[in-house]
């Protein structure tokens, strides 16, 4: 895997958005900022602007996925791109080989950007290396390694609600992260943006040995870690994901690990709840939280449009530049 | 000029518009200024002539026509538009018009909020270098410029009109 410059050009502003590790201040402070500009599109009768008219913008999704494609798909058609929605077939083992043809292949149909979704870590890094000069990528998820654009979708919402102080804040992450690329990501962007504490919750063998070294404090006791917080991200118990006896099982699991109204009073009486999506009710959420009032779930939904509208809007610039 | 020169400009201007609503037979109008100097001069004009729709502003950077030569910066201010534009006399409000581009850009993000009666358009400084068919009905003040010359509103408190040469 390449190191993570390669989505900066040479005067820092992106040019791929890869992952949130090694990115800056600066650069995860402009796509907040810009992704605030672009939520009021939403209010707008029509709701659209003409920033990307003409561009083509690819999403090449090797991995099922419904709401990060079709809020990347709906992104790029408000900031009126042509859109290409290109669903790889996930059964099958796409080899370096295959993977570059298909480059070649959108390439030579002049697509500007290319949105990625893979089962491999490290296939958004490995696109972006080979594609021509002019094309940007922006990562959708890659196997277990980052989901960049959840990870920002998450600090924007958590900035609408607590406000741009991260320093003041104490954030859990909680669930499965061991396999989460999005606990990954929201990580680095939680350290780039100064929060104040960052908490990781979860059983021991969900959670990565090194996980300290990543600047977080580390709980397996839910009750005990979200005492306190501000913010609370529950992420998704990743079935799929799961091989070996991890987990007694899922029953278990909510009994330990379930965020239920009764935990949840233990966090700060203004706490919010986050989750990725989609949830598992009864497992690692209950439903009364999940739609409760401190849940604000369907809100990363629509913030995640205008957060990809910012990243792709800011990519395309820094290409743009390229050419001069 | 200074700053004492600007604030009659904006009184003639009010006075100015009172008038073409009037000749126009125009009744319930809103105002909407463009960021930044725009909004300073309509936040003045909105007051003087009590225009009862609280007043909207534009940020017209997503709707740039060099966006891809230039790129976006992204602190671009979100427009406020609190009131239904469909069937609405709008009045929209520039410090200087010059070749006509800004006010192309902001005419397509107001009918992007609906349909608009009419637009007309006032500016404190009309200049020349016009590249596009699109002309002011109230004008604060008419100056000629030389190639290399600019004018520059600086503002917002005290409002100043600077001309400046680049050589």
């Amino acid at each position: 895997m390449n190191g993570p410059n390669l989505q900066l050009d040479e005067k820092g502003r992106l040019r791929h958005f890869l992952t949130t590790e090694g990115l800056n201040y600066q650069v995860v402070t402009d796509i907040l900022d810009a992704a605030e500009s672009f939520a009021g599109v939403t209010e707008q009768s029509v709701k659209k602007v003409p920033l990307l008219r003409g561009k083509t913008i690819a999403n090449l999704f090797f991995e099922a996925s419904t709401r990060t494609r079709t809020t990347f798909e709906l992104a790029a058609k408000r900031l009126s791109a042509d859109v290409l929605n290109i669903n790889i077939d996930a059964s099958s083992t796409v080899k370096g080989e295959t993977l570059l043809d298909t480059l070649r292949n959108l390439e030579a149909m002049h697509c500007d950007m290319f949105v990625v979704r893979h089962a491999s870590s490290g296939a958004a890094h490995f696109i972006a290396r080979h594609a021509q000069p002019h094309i940007s990528v922006i990562n959708a998820g890659d196997g277990r390694h980052a989901h960049p654009t959840q990870a920002m979708l998450d600090m924007f919402t958590i900035r609408r609600r607590k406000g741009p102080d991260f320093g003041a804040l104490c954030v859990a992450i909680v669930g499965d992260i061991m396999h989460s690329r999005v606990a990954r990501s929201q990580i680095h962007a939680l350290n780039l943006l100064n929060t104040g504490e960052v908490r990781v919750i979860a059983p021991r063998t969900l959670i990565p040995a090194d996980a300290e070294s990543l600047g977080v404090h580390v709980f397996h006791d839910l009750s005990q870690g979200i005492r306190g917080v501000d913010v609370i991200i529950m992420l998704r118990l990743q079935r799929e994901r799961m091989q070996g006896a991890l987990l007694p099982s899922e029953h278990e699991y909510f009994h330990l690990f379930g965020l239920t109204r009764e935990r949840l009073a233990r966090a700060k009486p203004d706490v919010i709840v986050m989750h990725p999506g989609p949830i598992n009710r009864g497992v690692e959420i209950d439903s009364k939280v999940a739609d409760g009032p401190h849940s604000v779930i369907l809100q990363q939904v629509t913030h995640g449009i205008s957060v990809r509208m910012a990243v792709m809007s800011l990519a395309i610039r820094s290409q743009t530049t390229l050419n001069e | 000029m200074t700053t004492d020169s600007v604030q009659p400009l904006i009184h003639a201007m009010a006075e100015k518009i009172r008038r073409e609503l009037q000749h126009r037979d125009l009744t319930n109008p809103a105002m909407v200024g463009i960021h930044t100097g725009g909004v300073w001069i309509a936040k003045r004009l909105h007051e003087l002539l009590q225009i009862e729709a609280p007043l909207g502003t534009l940020d017209i950077s997503f709707y740039r026509d060099d966006f891809t030569r230039i790129g976006m910066n992204p602190q671009v201010r979100p427009s406020e538009l609190a009131f239904s534009l469909d069937d609405r006399h709008i009045i929209l409000i520039d410090d200087v018009l010059h070749t006509g581009r800004t006010v192309r850009a902001a005419m397509n993000e107001l009918f992007d909020y609906g349909r608009p009666a009419s637009i007309m358009l006032a500016v404190l400084v009309e200049r020349s270098g016009r590249e596009l068919p699109i002309e002011a009905s109230v004008v604060g003040r008419k100056i000629d410029l030389g190639s290399g010359e600019h004018v520059k509103l600086t503002g917002p408190d005290p409002l100043a009109l600077h001309i400046l040469r680049i050589t």
